[in-house]
């Protein structure tokens, strides 16, 4: 059903132990288009973000269902190659975290893990990933630099092409300005618009106008449920539900 | 009036510590700095001990230490890797294999001693000799290898220990980044958490190093000697040793006030050693702390 390069989410649940961190919702985001997921902190918008990336996997005590096809393959499956799965959907978490190594080491840490050394090919890709994440002129000659020599800002547009590096078919962010100045964050969502041309971008955020802004699509989460999912420009002038209204609106959250 | 007196006290108390350890190590400096010659070191006792020089013993610790180094870090260092990235965290086993290894830090090291005696040679060595030499007497013996094997086992807590938190150190952030590229978690752990914890590893194993050189009980029955004319080569040679040179010098010489000038100089030697271990410890440790502090 679901266009190529398409992210498929089907009666997700996640629960720890009695608690619902997730209750049963359905969604989907195609190629070229940015979801954008809102909602009050403990809402569960980074625990959707895990399961999409398997990182869930490494949590204790956290229970899955449903299914999320990627391409018309459920990702959650037991016989998935999870790796695979996390390079085909990138994440770029709230935190910057550069690896203690220079840019170029950190720029090609996923490419060497996938057997690509061929210091031409991680070259060019280095090149087209710098400059999707708009950040290419700042470093060109910087490279062999440790990556924590970077600002903050800097750091955080790296891990953005730190995941690009692995060219993947949806990539999500899990509050990635949170902690950044006006700049470095205008420039990540210009990123953005460029990005969602080739693949599927899913954008958690705390701050509602950035959805506003750089949406296709948003979602409004709230205490574990998908309160109601539309076009941005419908959900922001005419929200359906009492709960969304209020939230952005400002009242609560 | 309560809190000026505890101040003392405790001043006091410090005060003892460090006289004392100027004293042991002044006296030893003082008697033991005379007979320290280069030929001293690089020759041989003679005239049971009482001349001579104590290179055999240097290069049998050195020897020694080696062995052991080779076996300890290894195996302490995936013990600590399995421990902190590969077992289900809380777990019984994991919380069973912790308490055996502190057990095993307090163990004391005669037992060890006793222990490489009945496992290593008696269960081991005779066994490897009854498998493959036709029951000739190669390998069921005391050896410079089942010293040092008896001597890692002595050590292996401290690897462990350090290692375990040096990778405790490393923020999961770093894990999860890992995986979130597509790693497999034995690229995860080759990439990211052992580059990273190389330092706490290696002040591991020089610590391990500074404790094994100086250690007499678990080698008396494994394999150290009274005297040879000649160094170790092979695996289940003898050899002779720094600390139990000491003792030997000290409680079994005809002569023992002949050996005294030898003996203090010995003392100097073995001291001076683990000195340089320890501080090397110290420092690669502390440069990394810097490090880990400037990265974060």
């Amino acid at each position: 059903m679901n266009a190529p390069g398409g992210l498929f989410i089907e009666a997700l649940a996640v629960r720890a132990g009695d608690k619902e961190l997730l209750k049963p919702f359905s969604l989907r985001v195609d190629r070229g288009e940015i979801l954008g997921v809102i909602g009050p902190a403990g809402s569960g918008k980074s625990t959707l973000l895990r399961v999409l990336n398997r990182l869930v996997d490494l949590d204790d005590g956290l229970s899955v269902s449903g299914t999320v096809q990627l391409d018309g393959a459920n990702i959650l499956g037991p016989e998935v190659d999870v790796p695979s799965v996390r390079k085909r959907i990138g994440i770029v978490f709230s935190v910057q975290v550069p690896l203690p190594m220079s840019i170029y080491d950190n720029l090609a840490f996923g490419p060497r893990l996938a057997g690509v050394t061929d210091p031409g090919g991680l070259g060019t890709l280095m090149e087209e990933s710098l400059r999707a994440a708009y950040l290419w002129d700042e470093v060109e000659d910087r490279l062999r630099e440790p990556a924590s020599n970077l600002s903050g800002g800097q750091q955080q547009r790296m891990c953005l092409a730190r995941t690009l590096m692995l060219r993947p078919e949806v990539l999500l962010l899990d509050e990635p300005c949170s902690g950044l100045d006006p700049i470095s964050t205008a420039k990540i969502e210009e990123a953005l618009q460029g990005l969602k041309k080739r693949m599927a971008v899913i954008l958690v955020t705390n701050n509602v106008k950035q959805a506003s802004r750089v949406a296709d699509k948003t979602a409004f989460l709230l205490m574990g449920e998908l309160v109601e999912c539309g076009p941005t420009q419908d959900l922001f002038t005419n929200p359906k539900h009492k709960r969304t209204e209020e939230y952005i609106t400002g009242r609560f959250g | 009036m309560m809190g000026r007196f505890f101040i003392a006290l405790s001043a006091l108390c410090c005060a003892v510590i460090v006289a004392m350890t100027a004293f042991v190590l002044g006296d030893i400096a003082y008697f033991g700095w005379e007979k320290l010659t280069l030929s001293f070191l690089l020759a041989a006792p003679e005239q049971g001990m009482a001349a001579g020089g104590i290179f055999p013993a240097i290069f049998g610790t050195f020897f020694l230490v080696l062995i052991m180094t080779v076996a300890v870090i290894p195996l302490g260092v995936m013990t600590a890797v399995y421990l902190n990235e590969y077992a289900p965290k809380h777990s019984r086993l994991v919380q069973w294999v912790r308490l055996a290894i502190a057990n095993l830090s307090g163990v004391p090291a005669i037992v060890f001693g006793l222990f490489g005696l009945g496992f290593f040679i008696d269960f081991v060595g005779k066994g490897m000799d009854a498998a493959f030499f036709g029951s000739r007497l190669v390998f069921g013996q005391p050896a410079i290898l089942w010293a040092a094997l008896t001597l890692a086992l002595l050590t292996l807590p401290t690897v462990v220990v350090a290692t375990e938190e040096a990778l405790r150190a490393i923020p999961d952030s770093h894990r999860e980044v890992a995986y979130s590229l597509g790693a497999t978690r034995l690229q995860m752990v080759r990439r990211v958490v052992l580059p990273q914890a190389i330092g706490g590893i290696l002040t591991g194993g020089i610590l391990a190093v500074s404790r094994g050189a100086g250690e007499v009980a678990p080698i008396l029955f494994t394999g150290a000697a009274y005297f040879l004319p000649y160094l170790p080569k092979k695996l289940n040679d003898q050899f002779m040793e720094l600390g139990y040179h000491i003792y030997v010098m000290a409680t079994q010489s005809p002569d023992v006030e002949a050996t005294k000038p030898i003996l203090y100089s010995t003392v100097f030697v073995l001291l001076a050693l683990t000195f340089v271990l320890n501080f090397t410890a110290i420092w690669v440790r502390s440069r990394i702390r810097r490090r880990l502090r400037l990265a974060k």
